[in-house]
Parts: structure tokens; sequence; C-alpha cells
């Protein structure tokens, strides 16, 4: 190894990982009066270079799909920046009859800039799941004590939403949400006459200009970046008024690999890979903030390895890794005639649905434990290719006729997408591959996972209330699934939703748990952890507000404690 | 999982979240995108008379490849065919990158010419338009392959370049604007459904 490169001085804080915990810190803690050095796995985000909204699919030769159409016929090259299934030289693996994928997004931003833009409130209910049933773990804090964090959240990003009065789905501070679609007033009558809650959806989206971003212009393209940053992405919204205080350091390429420890048991440097020259170098702070995302920064724990911590950092409990759980999800979709006789209109709206069903069935039992909520939407989107496979396999043929039917086709169908809780079980977890790094040399992560029976029966439950809505509503629902095969009622692999969170669990006993529930370590006290790791239980919720409201708190209180001199 | 006809991409890029929830996704940078682009549009203009030279097919491949394409989505009162749409091009650039394309379409061509050969004793597009239309009607319909199971292969590869042909079409600006989608622009309100009888 030649000479490590050492950072010529020490800064306060140093944050692994710039997505919505990462980015979360950054802004509080250098507005705080902190100096912050940030890690960055990834390259910086260019958005007028890098986006691709407005883009026609006959402005590229390859009409979106990528070179060789070699991605499952996916508009690839439509996508915001270096998100990833597969990285190339940063492999992890899966234990024998275990199917985990693992999504990374190596850009600054992180995740952020590729998801959903979903931004669900979890319920008073779901930091309480122990106690409600029995099953999992409580939260070490309760609704009313992250509540204030929710809402500044919510206030400085931006997310469209309705007071609804929901138990399982909390009021928050909201933008007015945008009207329905057509595909979504179909869902919604439908939802009333079975009984299913049917309500706006909450989407960090700005639908009115925030704190100097312009409102949403509704071309449905969220998930290709927005030059705009009326939706929300880290990148866009969290790491530039870091910056604005001239206190954040953004180092990018950076491949954090060990958080190394000095002689008095605390964090004192983070040694990383500077991909660039593939050379070592170190970074000195007084604290660290891990957010690297919830598997990654177990990464880091378990492999930062010294005589005082020889199963890794922070990991004295031997629950790094441990609790790990994705989002349970299956998905289906249905035909409904009466959306041929739509006139065409502008469909588009926000990059995302404008109204979803919140899990309805609180008040009753149930064949399973917890609950989930539903996704859906549909119509006529901007034409992509692989969207016309399925109508040309149905209608077969050729020429005049075939080309009428796939118009009159085109627009018809609404799909569903359950979103569900999976509670912890001790055959879901990662730890280190003995036997693989990646390319930097840097352990990777083997994955063991296992659906129980009460996420299947979740899945069996969706599937059954996507044919209803269908059925309710004049349409054919057309997916099948079965119990058998590999993805009974067609529950995803693990991962594959990229809920993966719990991995570094907060609790307020150190021997069953990583953190406390400022999200400092148990066993070091000038180390954070605030992705998704820290999560106790991983409700239907989509995780990112919860991450930003967690990083907000825990900042507050690293802010706190270092003017104390506490740390 | 087993969905029938509604795929699992319509339903995750209607939602908008294909990102964050789709199968096997890799972005390309966004150079090599605008490289893409750029190389389809120069090589049109460089080669003689604006013509495009095939990458993966033969001439005479591509032209049974063109007359395929404009027969399976033909030119209407309203709209040009899968010629006008770019299909041919766009099928060509993705096949000449991809191996198991040039096996399903390099190879479904030389079958559709043995085979024309075998029944009529001449390649497809010597074949008079009676002909022609006669082995397209076999291999346009699986239930073909009940009857006569040495059709099933050449089904296969009607059915993809069907798919293919159907992508190029509808992802083209004469085809977008056929099938009636409006948006892709910026509004400074969106206004939901608009009024519709029953709804």
């Amino acid at each position: 190894m030649p000479e490590v490169i050492r950072s010529p001085k020490t800064y306060d804080v140093c944050i692994i990982g710039s997505g919505a915990g990462g980015g979360t810190a950054a802004k509080v803690l250098a507005e705080g009066g902190l100096n912050v050095v940030l890690l960055e796995a990834g390259p910086p985000l260019n958005p007028e270079k890098d986006y691709k909204e407005h883009v026609w699919p006959y402005q590229l030769a390859h009409r979106g799909v990528g070179v060789g159409a070699k991605q499952g016929g996916l508009n690839d090259e439509f996508l915001a920046p270096n998100g990833f299934w597969d990285i190339e030289g940063e492999p992890y693996t899966q234990a024998e009859g275990s199917r985990f994928r693992w999504f990374r997004s190596r850009i600054v931003g992180g995740r952020t800039n590729h998801w959903g833009r979903i931004a669900l409130r979890f319920a008073p209910v779901d930091f309480k799941s122990r106690s409600s049933d029995g099953m999992g773990d409580d939260w070490p804090l309760s609704y009313e004590e992250i509540a204030p964090y929710y809402d500044k959240v919510e206030s400085f990003i931006g997310v469209f939403g309705s007071q609804e009065n929901i138990s399982s789905a909390p009021n928050g501070v909201f933008l007015p949400p945008p009207p329905p679609r057509c595909t979504e007033t179909i869902i919604k009558k439908a939802c009333d006459q079975v009984g299913v809650l049917c309500v706006p959806s909450r989407l960090a989206i700005l639908t009115k200009p925030l704190n100097g971003r312009a409102a949403c212009h509704y071309c449905g393209q969220c998930g290709r970046g927005c030059i705009s940053a009326s939706n929300f992405s880290s990148s866009q919204v969290m790491i530039p008024p870091a910056q604005a205080t001239g206190r954040l350091t953004l180092i990018t390429g950076a491949m954090a690999r060990e958080v190394v420890v000095g002689k008095d048991g605390k964090a004192a440097a983070v040694s990383y890979v500077d991909k660039a020259t593939k050379s070592e170098k170190r970074v000195y702070a007084k604290a660290f903030v891990l957010a690297a995302s919830a598997c990654e920064s177990a990464r880091l724990l378990l492999n930062s390895k010294s005589s005082l911590f020889p199963d890794g950092l922070a990991n004295t409990s031997g629950v790094v890794g441990r609790y790990l759980t994705d989002t349970v999800g299956s998905g289906g979709g249905g035909y409904f005639p009466q959306l041929e006789k739509m006139p065409p209109h502008n469909h588009d709206g926000t990059g995302g649905m404008h109204m979803y069903v919140p899990w309805w069935k609180f008040d009753r039992k149930n064949d399973f434990l917890r609950g989930y909520h539903i996704e859906f939407g549909g119509g006529r989107g901007m034409p992509g290719v692989g969207d016309f496979g399925d109508a040309c396999d149905m209608f077969e043929g050729y020429g005049a006729s075939l080309k009428k039917k796939l118009r009159s086709d085109y627009g018809t169908y609404i799909g569903f997408a359950g979103r569900g809780e999976m509670i912890p079980n001790p055959d879901s977890y990662c730890e280190l591959d003995p036997s693989t790094v990646d390319q930097w040399g840097i352990p990777v992560l083997r994955f063991h996972w296992k659906w129980s029976e009460n996420e299947i029966l979740m899945a069996k439950d969706m599937q059954e209330t996507f044919r209803a809505i269908t059925e309710a509503a004049g349409g054919t629902y057309l997916t099948q699934t079965s119990a058998e095969g590999s993805k009974p009622y067609g529950i995803e692999d693990g991962g594959v939703i990229i809920h993966e969170i719990g991995t570094a669990r907060m609790g307020n006993n150190p021997r069953t748990s990583v953190l406390n529930s400022n999200c400092q370590a148990h066993d070091v006290k000038n180390l954070f952890v605030t992705d998704g790791a820290p999560f106790v239980t991983n409700a239907d919720k989509n995780p990112t507000l919860t991450i930003m409201a967690l990083s907000w708190r825990a900042s507050e209180y690293l802010i706190a404690q270092a003017k104390s001199g506490s740390l | 999982m087993s969905s029938t006809s509604v795929s699992r991409r319509d339903i995750l890029k209607s939602l908008g979240m294909g990102v964050m929830a789709g199968g096997i996704l890799r972005t390309i940078p966004a150079q090599a995108a605008e490289y893409a682009h750029h190389m389809v549009m120069s090589e049109k203009t460089a080669a003689a008379g604006g013509a495009y030279a095939p990458k993966y097919f033969s001439a005479h491949a591509y032209k049974t490849l063109q007359t395929l394409c404009q027969t399976i989505i033909p030119p209407d009162g309203s709209s040009g065919g899968a010629i006008e749409a770019g299909a041919p091009e766009f099928i060509d650039l993705i096949t000449s990158e991809n191996d198991a394309y040039q096996l399903k379409l390099g190879g479904g061509l030389m079958w559709l010419d043995e085979t024309c050969t075998d029944r009529y004793g001449k390649p497809y597009l010597d074949c008079t338009p009676e002909l022609q239309k006669e082995i397209l009607d076999l291999i346009a319909y699986r239930r073909n392959a009940k009857a006569d199971p040495g059709l099933s292969q050449g089904i296969e590869f009607f059915s993809f370049l069907r798919n293919m042909t159907a992508d190029g079409f509808f992802t083209s600006k004469i085809g977008i604007e056929y099938l009636g989608y409006i948006g892709n622009t910026f509004l400074t309100e969106f206004k939901g459904c608009p009024p519709v009888p029953g709804l």
C-alpha cells in the first residue's frame, strides 16, 4: 500500500453518503455552524448535462433503451444518472437459496435522484409494533418525538397531500395536491364502491413555488431528474444550502473503506479510496455520520475491525447487518374499457401518482399482521419502447387493422403496486462475504433472504384487492398469480422494492441494538448512522421521509453535543 | 411474476416510479446517449442521398426487413408507416449491438427466405403479393403452429419483429402523433381529467 494521504485538517463532522440521510445531515450541520466534509462514492451531478427531461424517444437513436436494448427494454437512457442494479467491479453476493437485489446510486444525491418521491409519514402505531401485536420491537422513540421533524422536513422539501385524519396515514404539512387524472378518477370511484380508502397521494413534488424552487410544470418525468428542481432530490435541495454556508467540503469519487478508531475508542478518521487515482486517503473529523445507505453503512461498520472492535465498529451487540427488511411488493394490472373512449388530452401530471390507497384495514382482524398501501397508475403516458409488446402478442396479425387496434388499446391499462410491511426475521440479514472483495479491495456483502408466511399472505391479499377494485370499475384484471413457484402471489424478491433498512437498528438496549434513539452508536459516541439502517420497523410507508426526519433530529442532537463538548 | 397482458414495465412506467422499483436497469452516461443520437443522424446525412447504411443486416436482408416492417405497420390515411417512422433503422441499430437479436432477426429472415424457397421456389421479396400474404398469414398467428409445428420458429420470429416494429413506429414522431399522445411539455396548471360523460 502506498503512503496514505491525510487530510490537512480535522473537520467537525465527516458524513459518508450524500443521499436522503447524508444530504439532510449536511444541510443541518453546516447551517448549525459546523465544518463538514461529505464523502460521496459517485461523481458530481450536472443536471443541465445529465438530465433527459423533455427529450422525445425519437431524439435518441436507441429511442431510450440504450445500446443493444440490453436492460430488458427499460428506457434507461432517460433515467437520472448512475442508479444501478449492478455496478461493474462492485459486486455483492447471495447466500445459497437467497434472492436479494441491491439497487445502488453512485452520484451526488444518491438514490434521491431516482426515487418515486413518495413521502409518507410513519403512523404512531408503526413505532409501537411489539406493543400492538407482539412481533418485532418497538422503536425507542415515539411518533410525538419525531413529528416535529416530519414537520420540518415537509416544510423544507415540499410535499403535496391532503389532511385526511386517517390513523394509518397521519396528517402533515402539505402543499395542495394536483387534481386526479382520468385513471385516478376511475379507481377512486371503484374504491368507494368496495370500501377501500383512496385519497390524494403524498409526493415530494412542488405544486407551489417553495424556497426558491419553481412549482412543478407537469411533464410527468421526475424519474429523469428535474431541471427546475421542482421535485425533491438531495443533490438539488439539501446540498446547495449546505454549500452556501461555506462550511461544506464535498469530495466525490470517494469510496469509504474503513472508519478508523483512536486509542480512546472514538472514531478518528475515515479511510477511503480515491477512485480517480486508486489511492488510499484519510480524512479526520471529530464526529462521523454514516449515511451510505443501510447496507453500505453496515458494510462499512463490519469492515471497520480493530482490536477494540474485532467484530466491526459499534457492533458489540452483533446485530450490525441483522434485522434486514425490504418492503413486501406485489403488482398487477388490468384493462379498463372506459379508457378507450377517453379523448386525447394531456395526462402527464406530476412524475407519480396523484391518488393512492393508504392502509385501510387497520380497524379489523386480518389474515396477517401489519398492513400495506397501494400505488397505482396508467393511462395515456408518453409511449416508450416495450409498451406495445403485450398488445401485439394479444392482437397478433399485421397491417392496417393491427395498427388501429394498437391505437385504440393505448392508454387503457392501469397497474397496481402493493407496498406492505415486512416483519424482521432471523433468516434475512447481510454479512461480509468471506471470499470476495470489490475492485477497490473492500470486502463485499453477502445477503441472506427469506420471506415469511405473513408477507406471503399479505401479497395474496394485495392481489385479491387489485382484482376487486378492477372489477368494481368494470375492468378485467389480467395478472395471474398463485401460491406456487418462487414468487407466491407475485411477491417480489428481497431488495427489489429498494426499501432495504434495519441493519444498524436503534434501541434502548445496547445488547440488542446498535444505536440509541438519536442515531448515535451505543459503543462509539461520536459515531452516528442516519440512513435506513436505524429503522426498527419497516412500516408500509416508503422510508425516505422518515430517513430525513431521523437525520434532521440526529443532526440537531449532534450540534448540541458538539457545542457542549460532549463528543 | 406471472403477469399476462400488462407488463411490469407498463405499470411501473405509468407510476413514474420505474426507477425505484423496476427490473434490471443500468443508466448509461448522458454523453453516450447524446453520442448515439448524433451517430444515426450523421450517418443518415453522410450516406449518399441520405440513405441509411445498415450496420448489421446485408443489403438484401435489410430490404426484406423494411418490407416486413412496412407490412406490419403500413401507411394509411392518417399517418405514414414503419419506414417513414424510422423503425428499420432503429431495429438495425439495436440488432447490431445485441447477439440475441442477431440470432432472432438475422436467423429469422434467413428462415423466411428458406421457407419461401421451399414452398414457392423463391425468396420472400421475389414472391408475388399473394404468396407473401400467404406466408405472413401463417406466421402471424400462434394458433397456426398447432396445425403445422414446422411454422413455430417463423411465428416466434414474426412476433419478435412485430413487437420491435411497433416499438419503432410508436416511439417516432409520426407514431406518437398517430396515437394521440399529448404532453411532454411545460404546463403552468395541470387540469386533471377532462369532463367525460359517464366518468
